[in-house]
């Protein structure tokens, strides 16, 4: 837990946040048919927020995602981590995606130091499993390290994936639709469990979602997209207090905070 | 107790229903087969239908697989010529999977591999192969060499098709993964692209230990040589169907170990693959 101590401090909300990630003037045109998929993208997060990207499918939020990890190059603008740009795929930059694709022939821990194993060898990777280890507990995986992944449930391989982003100690991860592929039930309690393991870690996250209700049970700040060209919209701000609970959802100001993100992705241009 | 129980109505436990041939264990359904087989084949050889010095019968064929046995036990003629032949497809295998692996690699994980190489890979695949056998024979002799040649070159394209096909696999998630994992290109094929494609390069295996028993017994009947092919060749020529029946039935003994080592290899390096594959 040592590792994981450094960062435990709760800071949320406080209000001399310092900004992790920085995105100024993004756009990004596809040369082959000049398709502007992004256009003027700007959007600064504090460490220690959890902001989310909604939006109808086919506005950009993928490709804003990819930009932002460093996969794909913008076209236009500037993005930052810690004041440094962003020119690729980073050790500081975390990252998971709507299904877990932990590896068969590893163990849940040894997809978990995966990402150690790619960028500092397998000798690292042994040094780290402790961290490993204690990461696997922190989700409720606890014993299950030796187990392989065709005995976990769609859950438990998420959350596995939750560690394999979080071994690196990334600055700002990154969420794309990360569990839209499980049943309602689990998903209610795996956004719980993310919003508990980011205050734990002090985690920097952006989401990328289809649903209004876990954007806004989630997030600090909600930025709303619009297509052709991608931008945003609106940026909302949720103040539903710290740390949110499902029974939230049933509240008036939830339902108003919906309303009105509804309202913005319903208006005309869509 | 039902009678004290009686307005309770009875728990509703029943079968499901399993045919009754798929209730036979399946030693008894393989030995059922081959009776029927062999029972067909003996009353083909009783009736007046096929001569025969074209058909031996199944006591022929078994007393001919005793005599070919025990002069391979002790060590005669026949155990050199085993051994040729069992050299010459355990080499053009091993040729097969080394150029196949390499040549499955190229294509599949280069773009030029795929646009410029395998065209000419499909183009050579699709003329007969065995064609190419006497010019094997003019290049490398009458020695094992122009049989193992052969063997290879037509075990070779299966395993470069299969080895292609698995490296393409993996679905965009997992490259992705790796990508923002600052994997290099070498990482993510062996750590991700080639353990993702093992059943495919394992198709392309099984395919090839098949071929590369045709391909090494066609070499020793048109190349010479002392192999079983040669055995099979003379034993036809003198119209010795009982040896040429025995010989074959050896020769699927050899493809068959191949075939089962290849399997299980398979089943020892994808442990975690449950299911089973036909025909095992």
């Amino acid at each position: 837990m040592a590792a994981l101590a450094r960062k435990v401090e709760p800071i949320r909300g406080s209000s001399d946040a310092e900004t992790v990630y920085e995105l100024t003037g993004v756009g990004k045109t596809y040369a082959r048919n000049r398709v502007r998929a992004l256009e003027g993208i700007s959007l600064s997060l504090q460490r220690g927020s959890f902001s989310s990207v909604i939006g109808s499918s086919g506005c950009g939020k993928s490709t804003l995602l990819k930009i932002m990890s460093g996969l794909t190059p913008p076209s236009a603008g500037r993005v930052t981590i810690n004041g440094q740009p962003v020119m690729g795929p980073r050790r500081d930059i975390g990252m998971m995606f709507q299904h877990a694709t932990l590896f068969p022939w590893r163990t849940t821990l040894e997809n978990v130091l995966l990402p150690i194993e790619i960028r500092d060898g397998k000798a690292a990777a042994r040094k780290a499993r402790d961290r490993g280890a204690d990461l696997l507990k922190l989700v409720g995986l606890e014993g299950f390290e030796n187990v392989y992944p065709n005995e976990l449930s769609g859950g438990m391989a998420q959350r596995a994936a939750i560690c394999r982003m979080l071994v690196t100690e990334p600055d700002m991860i990154l969420l794309d639709e990360p569990f839209s592929a499980l049943d309602e039930i689990s998903r209610d309690f795996m956004n719980m469990e993310l919003q508990r393991i980011c205050t734990e870690t002090n985690a920097t996250a952006f989401l990328v979602t289809h649903s209004i209700a876990e954007a806004v049970i989630l997030s600090d700040h909600v930025y709303v997209m619009a297509p052709r060209p991608g931008r945003i919209a609106e940026v909302i701000e949720i103040d539903l207090p710290r740390p949110r609970t499902l029974d939230m959802i049933t509240t008036p100001r939830f339902g108003a905070l919906v309303e009105r993100i509804r309202t913005r992705l319903d208006q005309g241009d869509f | 107790m039902t009678e004290t129980h009686a307005h309770q109505p009875a728990d509703t436990i029943w079968q499901e229903k399993v045919s009754l041939l798929d209730q036979i264990p399946r030693a008894v359904q393989l030995a059922f087969v081959a009776m029927v087989f062999i029972g067909f084949w003996q009353l083909l050889t009783m009736s007046d239908l096929v001569p025969p010095i074209i058909l031996p019968t199944p006591l022929e064929t078994l007393n001919d697989m005793i005599f070919v046995g025990r002069n391979i036990l002790t060590g005669d003629y026949m155990a050199v010529s085993l051994w040729t032949t069992v050299r010459t497809v355990l080499y053009g295998y091993a040729l097969a999977i080394a150029i196949g692996l390499t040549l499955g690699i190229v294509v599949g994980e280069t773009s030029f591999g795929e646009r410029a190489i395998m065209p000419y890979l499909v183009a050579i695949d699709t003329m007969p192969k065995v064609a190419f056998a006497p010019l094997f024979v003019a290049w490398l002799g009458f020695d094992i060499d122009s049989k193992v040649a052969l063997a290879a070159f037509i075990a070779t394209f299966p395993i470069v098709v299969g080895t292609a096909a698995g490296l393409h696999a993996p679905d965009a998630n997992a490259r992705m993964l790796f990508k923002t994992m600052g994997a290099t290109r070498w990482q993510t094929l062996v750590k991700m692209k080639i353990p993702t494609g093992l059943p495919q390069i394992f198709t392309g295996l099984k395919i090839g230990s098949v071929g590369v028993m045709a391909g090494a017994i066609t070499g020793e009947f048109l190349g010479g040589g002392n192999g079983f092919g040669e055995l099979i060749r003379v034993a036809a020529s003198q119209l010795n169907t009982p040896r040429v029946f025995s010989l074959i039935l050896y020769l699927s003994f050899i493809g068959l170990a191949l075939f089962a080592a290849t399997a299980w290899a398979q089943r020892v390096l994808i442990f975690w693959h449950k299911e089973r594959a036909m025909g095992e």
